[in-house]
């Protein structure tokens, strides 16, 4: 199929609608609602299921209650909406039923603004709702990755029977990119065996998220962490661009990896050896490489869309072996390419150790560059 | 070329994001890697619209830029905002219909043309937008006035089909007014 310019809420929604979702429940919200709309214009022409429910909170549940008969179903929304969604989440999760939900994010906290940000990294990556759980997490950076990953998450939801987020930003769901679609996936005819499909013939299949007995609960939770351990060892994703040679390692996902690369390709022309890893599955982290990495660079450089919280997996990961540095826009602020080239210049010449918490020092010169004036 | 951004912005209701698509599928139709952006914010209401155009032979990092090498500025706010902003060497294409001043930058290329006023001679107010993006192609021909003009009719929205012939004039009429005045 010949490239299309698709922007990146329409083209995650399709994406989905050929890998055959056969349920989309969801609630409008900014910078989310063209994934929405484009479901609601297409899914009832195909015989499938859309509903606007009332609410992200009746929008989860549906999802929930249809995921239970073994269907290809999924949710959209943008991160109030995902807060609300997290309860549901949660018992999806317990229920071991897969599903797979998208977080367009935006500013916040609170109702925040409707500007691009990666401020729900730890909401996303690291659980969320209550209880033991392990959602599977990728983060694409480009609408023909969004488009990829959407098939990708429903085989992995699949697989493990997995809560599968993919998160991206304002900035992806709005933008517009060259991408090829994949052709229409057929719709199995098969339900899974756990599926509740009406038993006659066979023994009733339970799905349910309530263990009375602690015991059972921790069976079912021990499970649930070898299952999770199974996607450590197997599901890890990651790209690297200009790392061969390189002295000073940018560590970013989505958005903010983009703006870094074309950071990286201006101070490549100025003879700073820099290059960037990013991750593509936030959980599971690609620790393992970024292990081996910090073996060959002389510093680290984390850059994120929030306060520094994909920051705390790399310092997990790196253990005080290489100095780390942080910075980040906050708010819905992207940051622009001349901003991080100046941080790459900036590393590039400070031999310093850094003392403490690396986002001390960005701070201050945050605070001196928001409140100087100046973008 | 390696890497040119163009920013486009207006008034809501100017057709600001329309031109910044048509020039988006032109590049892609070209073989050009290409990203279109928009602002989105509540500015869509009424305010200033703007769109961010990205075109490479390269994969491209950042849909946005802090400076932008060519502008084309609908409206007073945006030659404001955009002129300081701009790369030097950079093209800014003012619609002077609505901006009362004068371009004081002296590294950037700049050109004036009353886009409103050439559309409303051509019979369709609307098409400013169109006029702006003809002188463009003139200026700054990384995507030249056939190219575009092959771009709009392979992907102007089935609805507005019959207004393809006023386009191409529109856009044949910034083109020409580029080539007349010259840039200074």
């Amino acid at each position: 199929m010949a490239k299309e310019l698709l922007k990146g809420n329409e083209a995650f929604a399709e994406a989905a609608i050929r890998a055959g979702v056969e349920g989309f429940f969801g609630y409008p919200i900014t910078p989310s609602t063209e994934f929405l709309e484009h479901m609601a214009r297409r899914m009832p022409k195909l015989g499938r299921a859309f509903v606007q429910a009332e609410s992200e909170v009746a929008a989860i549940n549906m999802v929930y209650g249809a995921a239970c008969t073994g269907k290809r179903v999924m949710t959209a929304s943008s991160s109030p909406g995902l807060s609300l969604m997290m309860e549901g989440i949660s018992y999806i999760a317990g229920t071991e039923i897969p599903v797979v939900v998208v977080n367009v994010m935006r500013g916040g906290p609170g109702l925040g603004n409707i500007a691009p940000s990666q401020g729900d990294y730890y909401q996303m990556v690291k659980g969320g709702g209550h209880g033991d759980y392990f959602p599977i997490v990728l983060a694409p950076a480009s609408v023909q990755e969004a488009i990829d990953s959407i098939a990708l998450a429903f085989d992995l939801a699949e697989k493990y029977r997995s809560v599968v987020h993919v998160i991206v930003d304002g900035n992806m769901g709005q933008m517009m990119e060259p991408a090829e679609l994949p052709p229409m996936r057929e719709i199995p005819t098969e339900s899974p065996p756990w599926a509740v499909t009406g038993a006659k013939g066979r023994n009733p299949n339970i799905l349910t998220s309530i263990y009375i007995d602690p015991v059972d609960e921790e069976v079912t939770d021990l499970r649930l962490l070898k299952r999770w351990k199974e996607v450590e060892k197997n599901e890890v994703r990651y790209e690297e661009y200009e790392l061969e040679d390189a002295k000073i390692a940018i560590v970013a996902f989505g958005t903010s990896a983009r703006v870094a690369s074309s950071a990286i390709h201006d101070a490549r022309e100025e003879g700073i050896k820099v290059g960037l890893f990013r991750p593509v599955t936030l959980a599971p982290y690609p620790q393992k490489r970024l292990d081996e990495i910090a073996q060959q660079v002389e510093r680290i450089l984390v850059i994120e869309m929030n306060s520094g919280m994909m920051l705390d997996d790399v310092q997990r990961v790196v253990q005080g072996r290489v100095p780390i540095e942080f910075y980040g826009r906050m708010g819905g602020i992207t940051p622009l390419p001349g901003e991080i080239l100046e941080e790459i210049r900036r590393v590039a010449a400070n031999e310093d150790e850094v003392e403490g918490d690396p986002r001390n020092e960005w701070m201050t010169r945050l605070e001196k560059k928001i409140m100087g004036g100046g973008e | 070329m390696k890497e040119t951004s163009i920013i486009i912005s207006g008034f809501g209701g100017q057709g600001t994001l329309f031109a910044g698509q048509v020039l988006a599928y032109t590049a892609m139709d070209n073989g050009l890697e290409v990203t279109w952006i928009p602002s989105y914010g509540p500015e869509m209401r009424g305010g200033t619209a703007h769109c961010t155009v990205i075109v490479s032979e390269e994969r491209i990092g950042s849909p946005l830029v802090g400076s932008p090498d060519i502008v084309l500025a609908l409206n007073l706010p945006s030659v404001d905002k955009y002129e300081t902003l701009m790369s030097s060497r950079g093209t800014l294409i003012a619609n002077s219909s609505l901006v009362n001043r004068e371009i004081e930058r002296g590294d950037i290329t700049s050109l004036l043309i009353p886009a409103n006023k050439i559309a409303e001679e051509i019979g369709m107010s609307r098409l400013a937008n169109m006029i702006m993006v003809g002188a463009m192609t003139k200026l700054r021909p990384i995507l030249t006035l056939e190219m575009v003009k092959t771009g709009l009719e392979e992907h102007i929205p089935e609805r507005h089909r019959k207004t393809l012939p006023i386009n191409f004039e529109a856009i044949d009429k910034g083109y020409a007014f580029a080539e007349e005045a010259g840039a200074s």
